[in-house]
């Protein structure tokens, strides 16, 4: 498995793009959603809604459990996927492209974002 | 257990080559799946799957007052099985709660192989060992002598017919008999944990990675996959079967289960437990406890063993095992409740999902049976 070099990473396995206008774009990395297994449900926080880094603002079920969602940076959510709510199994088949979670408007980030080749030395740690 | 080395079946690496995310489990690391734990599990439904269950324990039980001493020591008319047949069964404490679970097969007139489950197999080896004193029957600990694979799944007979020349057309649902398969020496069994046909194979470990090789290629065309752990539980779920830990414990007698036929009070002589199971199978009758149903989600968030069943605001009952059941396509639960909620309809049943009341509707179990 490559986790994307353009992307940021959390140590709670979010990725997240550069922000453009002010945007970044969600997700939870392969590695992640494979030590989930199928993921079955998929609670968003909703537009307008503001996270802090760190703190959770959803959940991820699989078979076996169920994990919080954490916010990689604060923001207010702009967007969210609707179709990885209707279909949780793009999280398992596409976690970097067509299963994002949501689009928030960075108001600030954590300094301990990591670099693709940190967040791969932090999964193989 | 935690602190000592996991035990690992003579398919180990078998399991890492082919990719498996592993799991403890009683001790032992074992296959939790090999890639989509619902692919697999649909796999079963569907087509046929391969597990290995290599930690189940098997206690040998022979000699002259073999059957004797499986009919004290446990709660089934065990004399009444017939050479080639195998019981579903559990053994009790003098209390009546439930020690285990078990499935026991008569290999022949007074040779059995009992089945126990990973976490209990010490338990029930040793309980067997007690309870055998005054009886002409010795107990064997053959938990290592036998790896266990089953293939399992409406495809199976025709894979493992084209493995072995044994009768399987004459061998019934609970049946087993020795035989060669891929010329391996085998116990073949129509068991299973699956809700599906299938077959369960002992055989020794040095042979297990061969049969399954063998198994993996006759099953090629008929979509045959390898099947973790986790696709095992989901299956048992919709299948309605109980597992210890979950559905079954020792503060609990086979009649709170619900599973009250298993006890055989017609039975010749005493039997560990009876006094109590007899006031057990009272008050069951007269006055039920909490009953375990089934709960399916009118929502998508799932319920997990633990959580509180709710009606009117109060806990009316609790999760045993809760999953995203993969043919309905919406998460299931069994739950014990009270009586006065058990009802199949029963309305305003909710489950406590970390803070919220999701609406459930109580059904009679199992969720899947399969078309024979």
């Amino acid at each position: 498995m490559s986790n994307p070099q353009q992307l940021r990473y959390s140590k709670e396995h979010e990725w997240l793009t550069a922000a453009e206008d002010g945007v970044s774009t969600v997700g939870i990395t392969e590695h992640a959603a494979n030590a989930l297994g199928d993921v079955v449900f998929v609670q968003l926080p909703e537009v307008g809604d503001t996270v802090t880094a760190g703190e959770t603002c959803g959940e991820l079920e699989s078979t076996k459990s169920v994990s919080d969602l954490y916010s990689p940076v604060s923001g207010e959510i702009t967007e969210v996927n609707e179709d990885v709510v209707n279909d949780p199994s793009l999280v398992n088949s596409a976690p970097f492209e067509g299963g994002w979670l949501f689009k928030v408007r960075v108001a600030d980030e954590p300094a301990d974002l990591l670099t693709a080749a940190e967040y791969d030395a932090h999964i193989a740690g | 257990m935690s602190s000592t080395e996991p035990r690992r079946t003579a398919l180990d690496a078998l399991h890492r080559s082919l990719g498996a995310t592993m799991t403890d489990f009683a001790g032992w690391d074992m296959p939790l799946r090999y890639g989509s734990e619902r692919d697999e599990h649909n796999a079963v439904r569907t087509r046929a799957g391969l597990f290995d269950l290599s930690h189940m324990g098997e206690i040998t039980v022979a000699g002259p007052g073999a059957a004797a001493l499986l009919d004290h020591a446990l709660v089934g008319n065990i004399g009444g099985v017939r050479p080639g047949r195998a019981r579903y069964t559990m053994i009790c404490r003098e209390d009546g709660g439930i020690l285990d679970d078990l499935i026991v097969y008569r290999l022949g007139g007074t040779e059995f192989m009992v089945v126990a489950n990973a976490s209990n197999a010490r338990t029930v080896l040793d309980a067997l060992v007690e309870r055998a004193a005054g009886f002409d029957a010795e107990v064997r600990d053959d938990r290592d002598a036998y790896a266990l694979l089953a293939v399992q799944g409406p495809e199976s007979p025709a894979i493992l017919a084209s493995l072995t020349d044994a009768d399987l057309d004459g061998l019934k649902y609970y049946a087993g008999l020795p035989g060669t398969v891929a010329g391996v020496p085998a116990l073949i069994a129509r068991t299973g944990y699956t809700g599906e046909d299938g077959f369960e194979l002992f055989v020794k470990p040095e042979h297990a990675v061969e049969l399954w090789q063998e198994l993996t290629k006759a099953g090629e065309g008929a979509g045959l996959v390898p099947c973790g752990l986790s696709c095992r539980d989901t299956l048992r779920l919709e299948a309605g079967m109980p597992l210890y830990g979950n559905e079954l414990s020792t503060d609990l007698t086979p009649f709170d289960a619900g599973l009250g036929r298993v006890v055989k009070f017609e039975k010749e002589g005493d039997f560990v437990g009876r006094a109590a199971l007899a006031e057990a199978a009272e008050r069951a009758a007269a006055q039920p406890p909490r009953v375990l149903v089934g709960l399916v989600a009118e929502g998508r968030r799932v319920p997990r063993s633990g959580y509180a069943v709710v009606a009117g605001g109060e806990v009316i009952g609790r999760v045993t095992s809760g999953a995203p059941s993969p043919t309905l396509g919406k998460p299931i639960a069994m739950a014990y409740v009270d009586a006065a909620h058990a009802a199949p309809g029963t309305e305003g049943v909710g489950v406590d999902i970390r803070g919220s009341h999701e609406p459930y509707e109580v059904v009679a179990l199992p969720f899947y049976k399969r078309q024979k």
